[in-house]
């Protein structure tokens, strides 16, 4: 990609702009005009247009091409972006979400006549239950933050419900996402952060000496950030539940048990799933995510309301009649078109399709992994699932950072993989691979790694200034946060 | 079953089980206790072909109404809009629509200048000095902007109008629920308009932020300039949830002294989609810049001296401060950001005047048309392309009459507000012709009599 893109300065679409200049036509008014002043009040008219570009269609353009052959998506190459699941984004599903019988309605419209927009929900919601082995789901949230925080909400009126308002701890391992302690602040509840044992996984004893009669929540994800399977899994819903307490299932990283293993059977009581990563909503350059949340029994009633349910008659409704509902989690009933894209995946691939994406997705990691360490430190020698860690610290020694070596694959055409996370790993580097990847592409990543650390050794001044190809060097991002420029200002 | 996104061959299979050492994939499933292992195989619907996916989906695409089938004059909160048809061919690029949040930023220059440009843009339509790369959606930005009010200020209650969107002030309920804010909310007087004596009233030293729609959610147009006044001097913020299209004639908030400005992008290049994706902006002020929830993109210099765009001030984020973090969000929505950072950049500054423009006159000749007919409005305040009218039946049973005559008719306001039973809210974007407006007119006229 660097090799066919121009290294000069881009212009911003502020500055191609030029006074007088259109791309776009609208009809010619067809009512009567009125005079704005009888219309409005004079100090509620707008006195100075916002100032933005005036250019041309084909200016449009080429200026968004050519910002698009400035960025690196997964249909230009490898992406090992760990616990980001950076899977192909199925074309097909764009054409369905782009059908009128669904991308222009509204969501105000009574349900007889979204009847097709109901049944992929119902569908949905009844799909992802049984994938996670729960008795209910919301579509409701909009990412994967969006439904922790809505789990944990449930979680907080079940156990207020219970007259249990002194359980406000919510139990968080230490490898664990940023956004589980964050959500569990905003839900109102307190994070007890507790290590990670030398396997890797969860410290059980240390869970046992954390739950108590404050204890709200367990929050988990599994295979957790290092990719591996908290193997205690079951003596972990144990002690939590014994305890008071419910265990909550964050689904970043599903990609690994579809049809293996589920959240529901391993005790979970609450589960969100990421569509944009596991299910193959697009990426999009950060979002539009979805972050539906499944339940068993005992939340159900406190799911955000409405959501979909049948007649007998087999139509679709709204059931709004939840009395005990924390409330809205999002405007409408979600991120609709990205639910629509992952019932899609859903169809294409079916149950012995799902299997197959998790089984080679595990199988793919633990190749990479095996034949990457050696080269690199791997801290957790065990079988890995969709993803696995290595560290840098032998290159570390070398006076390479992990940084420079993630910096040095962007010269090969590669994403690099996640670094610094999860945080308990030092010189961390987080590869997954995913499933839609083709073994002649892993070969050919794994051995620029395996020349990366030859480089570190021999020639260690072309990782640690990499990288060397890319249309900018590496960016000032201490002055970008000190002396902050948000926006474009004109000379 | 062939399945064409999954590469594994037989041979791949036995060379990459080899080098790991295993005879069997279910090898690498050892650590999962056998008893949460999953014996059978998942209920889910079954696995279609490419042909039978897609007339499966065109069959239940085809089961809905939807603008391309009726003539459409429901908004409240999600319009139909000219759409550019330059805009689904650039967001269609792989390059975008593939990667992932930037952060490796010498290879997502591309994404991080689009946004920085999207930002620019948000400034610009606000009147705000800074924006941030987008939120959910307009309900979701709302709520956070209350929360960041109330840590900001260092107080508890926020109020907010009863003319706000009724499902943002549910989702800023269940905001306000997890964070232990208290909320007020303020009614509208019979302008449609919020009641600024009521407000005036509710507002004390320990009030953290007002919260008003513009227009609101009846239509109207709220007198930000009086509103201002009344909050300022109580030292509260004041928080601004604007159509950004309206923002094309309507004094800027920014203008007007509003702290924060939040809203839908959704009426500028993201289709309407039963409800989403949309995408939520968010702008404020630069000194309440660092405490602005979501990702900022910021412009700086690389090694070379060369300008380059970052992911910036992240020091806010929950990545960093976790359990000290004020808004957990991570994915936003990038991808609709950028369709409407194209929509600006095609409309730009004479299309986005010029489509605000039609609104309000096509909306206001509607309003017209309808009083022609007999039909009243019920409210007589300032308003920009939507308004009340009150039909003295169940709207529901006027909009099943109205379906069946090719319209989607207006929102029921009863839904929401119980006192404007029999009150229907219509929308009149660029899109309606005289034609429409004028034998929707006629058919309400007969069904009303009727």
């Amino acid at each position: 990609m660097a090799n066919h893109t121009n290294k000069k300065e881009k212009a911003l679409i502020f500055e191609l702009s030029k006074p007088g200049r259109v791309g776009y036509n609208l009809p010619e008014l067809d009512v009567p005009e009125t005079d704005v002043a009888s219309l409005l009040p004079k100090h509620l008219i707008r006195e100075t247009p916002a100032e933005l570009p005036e250019v041309s269609e084909l200016q449009v353009v080429r200026h968004y091409t050519e910002l698009s052959r400035r960025n690196h998506g997964v249909d230009n190459g490898f992406y090992p972006l760990g616990s980001c699941t950076m899977k192909y984004n199925p074309k097909i599903n764009e054409d369905v979400a782009r059908y009128p019988g669904f991308a222009q309605t509204h969501p105000y419209q009574p349900a007889e006549t979204v009847q097709g927009v109901l049944e992929v929900m119902y569908n949905l919601q009844r799909d992802l239950a049984e994938i996670t082995g729960m008795d209910a789901v919301t579509l409701q949230p909009a990412a994967g933050a969006a439904g922790e925080w809505t789990g944990l909400m449930m979680i907080r009126a079940y156990h207020e419900s219970r007259g249990e308002k002194n359980r406000t701890k919510v139990i968080v391992p230490n490898s664990a996402h940023g956004t589980n302690p964050a959500s569990a602040t905003i839900a109102g509840l307190e994070t007890v952060t507790i290590p990670s044992d030398e396997r890797g996984l969860v410290n059980i004893e240390a869970l046992r000496e954390a739950v108590g009669p404050d204890t709200a929540a367990l929050m988990l994800t599994n295979p957790n950030t290092l990719g591996l399977f908290e193997e205690d899994i079951v003596e972990m819903a144990k002690i939590v539940h014994e305890a008071g307490g419910l265990l909550y299932y964050d689904g970043a990283n599903a990609n690994a048990i579809l049809g293996i293993a589920r959240p529901g059977d391993m005790g979970f009581d609450v589960v969100h799933l990421n569509l944009h990563k596991t299910f193959t909503g697009p990426h999009g350059g950060g979002g539009p995510g979805a972050g539906p949340v499944g339940v068993k029994k005992i939340l159900e009633p406190f799911l955000p309301a409405p959501i979909v349910a049948k007649k007998e008659d087999g139509t679709y409704y709204w059931d709004t009649d939840r009395p005990h509902s924390i409330g809205r989690v999002k405007g409408y009933h979600g991120n609709f078109g990205i639910l629509l894209r992952a019932y899609s995946y859903i169809r294409t691939m079916g149950a012995e399709g799902l299997l197959q994406v998790s089984q080679y997705a595990v199988l793919n990691a633990n190749y990479m992994m095996r034949r990457l360490a050696g080269a690199y430190h791997l801290p957790y020698d065990r079988v890995c699932k969709h993803e696995f860690v290595l560290s840098g610290v032998k290159q570390k020694k070398l006076g390479v950072r992990t940084l420079d070596i993630a910096k040095r694959l962007l010269d090969f055409g590669y994403h690099p993989p996640t670094i610094y996370f999860p945080l308990i790993v030092d010189e961390c580097l987080m590869i997954e691979p995913t499933e839609t990847e083709t073994k002649e592409t892993l070969d050919e990543f794994i051995d620029a790694m395996l020349q990366i650390a030859r480089e570190c050794e021999e020639t260690p001044e072309i990782v640690q200034e990499a990288p060397h190809t890319t249309v900018v060097k590496r960016l000032d991002e201490a002055t970008a946060a000190r002396k902050p420029i948000l926006r474009y200002q004109p000379e | 079953m062939k399945y064409r996104y999954l590469p594994m061959t037989e041979q791949d299979k036995r060379e990459m089980m080899d080098a790991i050492g295993i005879s069997s994939i279910d090898d690498l499933f050892s650590d999962i206790p056998e008893e949460v292992r999953f014996k059978g195989k998942l209920q889910i619907s079954e696995a279609l072909s490419e042909p039978e996916l897609v007339s499966y989906f065109q069959s239940l695409a085809q089961k809905n109404v939807n603008f391309t089938t009726h003539v459409n004059f429901l908004g409240a909160g999600v319009y139909q809009h000219y759409i550019p048809s330059v805009v689904n061919h650039m967001l269609l690029r792989g390059e975008f629509f593939t990667a992932y949040t930037p952060y490796q930023p010498e290879i997502s220059q591309g994404e991080l200048q689009a946004i920085f440009e999207y930002q620019t843009m948000v400034c610009e339509l606000t009147g705000m000095e800074v924006a941030n790369s987008s939120m959910y959606d307009g309900a979701t930005s709302l709520a956070e902007a209350a929360m960041m009010a109330a840590g900001h200020t260092g107080r508890k209650k926020v109020i907010v109008s009863r003319a706000v969107h009724p499902e943002a002030r549910s989702v800023l309920g269940t905001y306000a629920y997890g964070q232990g804010v208290e909320l007020t909310e303020v009614g509208y007087d019979s302008q449609g308009l919020t009641d600024t004596a009521a407000l005036e009233a509710a507002l004390d030293e320990g009030t953290a932020a007002v919260i008003v729609q513009y227009p609101n959610f009846l239509g109207n147009v709220e007198d930000l300039a009086a509103i201002e006044q009344i909050v300022h001097a109580k030292g509260a913020l004041l928080i601004v949830s604007a159509n950004p299209l309206a923002l094309g004639i309507l004094e800027a908030p920014g203008k007007l002294g509003a702290d924060i400005v939040v809203g839908d992008m959704q009426p500028f290049g993201i289709p309407a989609s039963f409800g989403g994706p949309h995408c939520g902006y968010f702008a404020t002020s630069a000194k309440l810049m660092r405490k602005m929830p979501g990702r900022i993109v910021g412009q700086t210099k690389d090694e070379e001296g060369k300008r380059g765009f970052v992911l910036t001030l992240q020091a806010r984020e929950q990545h960093i401060r976790r359990e000290k973090a004020t808004s957990n969000i991570c994915s936003n929505q990038a991808l609709l950001a950028l369709a409407s950072a194209i929509t600006l950049s095609a409309l730009g500054k004479q299309g986005v005047q010029e489509m605000a423009m039609m609104n309000l006159q096509k909306a206001h000749y509607a309003k017209q048309a309808l009083q022609a007919k007999g039909i009243s409005a019920t409210f007589a305040a300032p308003f920009f392309n939507e308004f009340a009218i009150n039909i003295g039946k169940p709207v529901a049973d006027v909009n099943n009459k109205l379906l069946a005559k090719g319209f989607i008719g207006g929102y029921d306001l009863g839904l929401a507000y119980p006192e404007l039973a029999g009150h229907m809210l219509i929308a009149v974007t660029e899109l309606r012709t005289k034609q429409e407006i004028d034998a929707l007119a006629t058919e309400l006229e007969a069904i009303t009599r009727g």
